[in-house]
């Protein structure tokens, strides 16, 4: 327990059982939430740590505790969140006796964790919980776990020889890139006729937003970003061109397919990003900043790999472009006209009429009038998520919580509680869909005991409506109509929430605005439409080329709530 | 863009913490690519608290190569080294043992003796032979021993070691030398 004081850990989210931590439910320094699942209090974790910046650390029970964490553990790998789990274990005499709550936790974790220990002996606890905070924050993030038998943790080890640095000799991410591949990139950047910039959530990990700007600014580049790098530039600077990928803007997907160098920093090529990896980036050059070698050359090949830490590779590739005599802006000129041109097909555009509610526009209006807030906002997973992130309007870095990678549904509500948890006094929405609200809708009842006054708002379609989207893409997907939905209102009621109900669309903005007003948490289910489509979609497994034209014919063919 | 390399045979030697649980990861992230391993084998270096480890997998080689990346990433992996492509010098052993049946009990006897085998164990039915070699000898051997019958065979799977060059004799002293040292390994993937 010294050890967590020692890395300066605040906030544990958790759910303890009678066999383990007897040391630190009693008296301790810890704000400790205790969530109504194991999976909430890791997802909350990561939310913590993206809104913070600073390592989550989550405490639970042997066996089902520990496996119940799993789906967030895996999310936190592919998304990059540097989170700490504690799993309690049965004693090391009993281990693999398979006694009561007893599972081979270090085992089942292994794929899904960036590294894991399970504790032998009292006197490796505080060099392990070290290198466990050093492993989760340092180079690429990750979730590492460490299994605590019991009667290791109770055996009160003489805390001696607390050790002040790690040293472990497999294990050294690497920190400045290669000078001469900086060098290469920046000649390569100075002669770009079409660049574009696309940044991923490597950038914020990296706390690397500034340098990323000043990139932007000094070379005067378009610029798109990931789903999980929303944020790293202000929505409304002018070399802004929208998120990119599977449902990215029409625009910002064309300048990938049109540029002659790409440069990639922060980010892994990912499949939703790439379309068909064999005709990506093809008819460009590709500088590709990472400070995980194995995600470069791993989906695209690249022309310029750089190795290191974003943030000091961004410093010095700075540097070097500020020494090229351009002048940039004008040089640039027929490939921003170019994009004018593209930016007249907005396939964002949403009409509201009639008497149902348009889910893009109910979105719409959350983050229009909750801008001069500069909200944190959460996620499900499913089309609410794809609109909230085309129609995002963020200023800043960490504000944009959402599961990329491995798309968990469930993921809004906790990740909004844990960023509430650890910035109380700012606005946190969670945007979530029916159906992924209700995969951790019980931790309505942590928001309320621990008076964290999250503002979810259920784009509630009646269904899985991202599924119902690929239905009428593929007939054969599975069923995605939910004929039996709670009564999202009354639900909140009853773990002692606010519940407000928006069924038409001239009460959206009313609604919204007294939900942010009412203090503690709320939810409101706003009714939408149930059969818009999240345009623009480039069906996968097809090129980035493709997105163009499944965009341009979805204008003519009629889906309903097409302008 | 990326082509579909044909599988052929890698060798990799590996740097490891001697540690629980480090096999595991590094099986687990060669069936992760859906590749089998075909051989492994490990034992303690010269410095106890690592081991070295020998693994042979088939595989395309641009997998191969985020194969070796990705156990690079391995926090108990301290070195990898791709031999596939190095001069080194390979071996494997194995007993066998072969049918040998009175009218060929003497050409066993003397295939034996052209592989520099070692009678181990003998019976009126069956000779029990120990052979060390490379993949090619050994799978000559093979061939040579199947028409009398080979009744049982045991493979400690394949070690390798890079050849010692002359143009770098501070490569051949650290191989050499009292403990292996280790050196960084961040810096594979940049050129
Ligand atoms: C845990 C989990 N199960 C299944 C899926 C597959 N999936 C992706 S989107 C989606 C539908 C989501 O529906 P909803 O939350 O209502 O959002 P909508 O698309 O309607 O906005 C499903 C089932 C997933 N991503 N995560």
């Amino acid at each position: 327990m010294k050890s967590l004081v020692d890395e300066g850990v605040t906030t544990i989210f958790g759910h303890p059982s009678g066999m383990i931590f007897s040391d630190a439910a009693s008296d301790h320094p810890f704000k400790y939430i205790l969530c109504r699942h194991e999976q909430v209090a890791a997802h909350a974790a990561e939310g913590y740590y993206k809104a913070t910046g600073r390592t989550g650390t989550v405490m639970v029970a042997s066996g089902p505790g520990a496996t119940n964490c799993v789906t967030a553990i895996t999310d936190a790998l592919v998304d990059s969140m540097a989170i700490v789990v504690l799993s309690g274990q049965v004693p090391v005499g009993v281990m693999g006796g398979d006694v009561a709550q007893e599972a081979d936790v270090v085992g089942t974790t292994r794929a899904c964790t960036k590294y894991n220990f399970l504790v032998l002996r009292a006197e490796d606890i505080p060099r392990i919980i070290k290198e466990a905070y050093y492993i989760a924050r340092s180079g690429r993030p990750g979730p590492v776990l460490v299994d605590l038998p019991r009667d290791v943790i109770l055996k009160h080890a003489a805390f001696k020889g607390d050790p002040k640095s790690v040293a472990i000799r497999g294990y050294h991410p690497q920190l400045a890139g290669h000078p001469g591949q900086i060098k290469k990139a920046a000649e390569l950047i100075a002669q770009a006729k079409r660049p574009v910039i696309f940044g991923g959530g490597g950038i914020i990990h990296a706390d690397a937003s500034e340098e990323f700007r000043e990139l932007v600014d000094i070379t005067q580049i378009p610029t798109t970003l990931s789903l999980m790098g929303l944020g790293t530039l202000p929505t409304d600077h002018p070399l802004w061109l929208g998120m990119l990928g599977m449902h990215g803007i029409y625009w910002a997907n064309m300048c990938m397919i049109h540029c002659d160098v790409m440069i990639a920093i922060g980010s892994r090529f990912d499949d939703r990003v790439t379309g068909r990896f064999s005709e990506f980036g093809q008819q460009c050059q590709i500088i590709h900043v990472n400070v995980d070698p194995t995600s470069i050359q791993k989906n695209v090949k690249v022309d310029v790999p750089i190795v290191g830490d974003v943030k000091c590779v961004l410093r010095e590739l700075n540097k070097a472009l500020q020494k090229v005599d351009r002048s940039w802006a004008s040089d640039l000129e027929g490939w921003y006209a170019q994009i004018e041109a593209w930016k007249k097909q907005d396939s964002r555009r949403y009409e509201q009429r009639g008497a149902t509610i348009k889910p893009q526009y109910a979105i719409d209006m959350i983050l229009r009038l909750t801008e001069e807030y500069d909200p944190i906002i959460s996620t499900g997973v499913g089309q609410h998520q794809m609109w909230t992130a085309q129609l995002y309007r963020g200023h800043h870095p960490r504000r944009w919580l959402t599961s990329g990678g491995l798309g968990t549904m469930g993921f809004g509500l906790p990740a909004a509680l844990g960023a509430q948890a650890g910035i109380p006094d700012r606005l946190v929405l969670n945007i979530d869909g029916d159906c992924s609200f209700q995969v951790t809708m019980q931790d309505l009842c942590t928001l309320v005991h621990y008076r964290l006054p999250v503002k979810t708002f259920v784009i509630n379609n009646k269904g899985l409506g991202m599924l119902r989207q690929w239905q009428r893409q593929y007939p054969s997907s599975p069923h995605a109509d939910l004929a039996h939905q709670p009564d999202f209102v009354k639900l909140a009621e009853a773990c002692g929430v606010g519940g407000i109900r928006i069924e038409r669309p001239e009460e959206v903005k009313a609604g919204i605005e007294k939900a942010i007003n009412t203090p503690g948490p709320v939810v409101v289910d706003i009714v939408v439409e149930r059969e818009e489509m999240c345009l623009p979609v480039m069906p996968t497994g097809v090129g980035t080329v493709d997105v163009v034209q499944v965009g341009e014919t979805a204008r003519d063919t009629s889906f309903p709530g097409w302008r | 863009m990326r082509e579909q390399a044909p599988a052929r045979r890698h060798i990799l030697t590996l740097l490891v913490e001697n540690r629980i649980g480090v096999l595991a990861r590094i099986a687990g992230l060669i069936a992760a690519k859906g590749y089998n391993i075909d051989s492994v084998s490990v034992g303690e270096t010269m410095d106890n608290s690592m081991s070295r480890v020998t693994l042979v997998v088939h595989g395309d080689d641009w997998v191969m190569e985020q194969v070796v990346k990705q156990l690079n990433r391995l926090i108990d992996v301290v070195k990898v080294v791709d031999l596939t492509e190095e001069d080194c010098i390979e071996r494997e052993m194995i007993l066998i043992r072969v049918n040998a049946e009175a009218p060929n009990r003497a050409e066993i006897l003397r295939i034996a003796d052209i592989f520099r085998a070692r009678v181990v164990d003998v019976t009126h039915r069956t000779y029990t032979l120990e052979v060390t070699g490379d993949e090619h000898k050994i799978q000559a051997l093979l061939d040579l021993f199947r028409p009398f019958g080979i009744k049982e065979l045991v493979r400690t799977g394949q070690i390798a070691i890079a050849r010692a060059s002359k143009a770098a004799p501070r490569k051949l002293e650290r191989e050499a030398g009292n403990e292996e040292q280790v050196e960084s390994k961040s810096t594979a993937g940049t050129p």
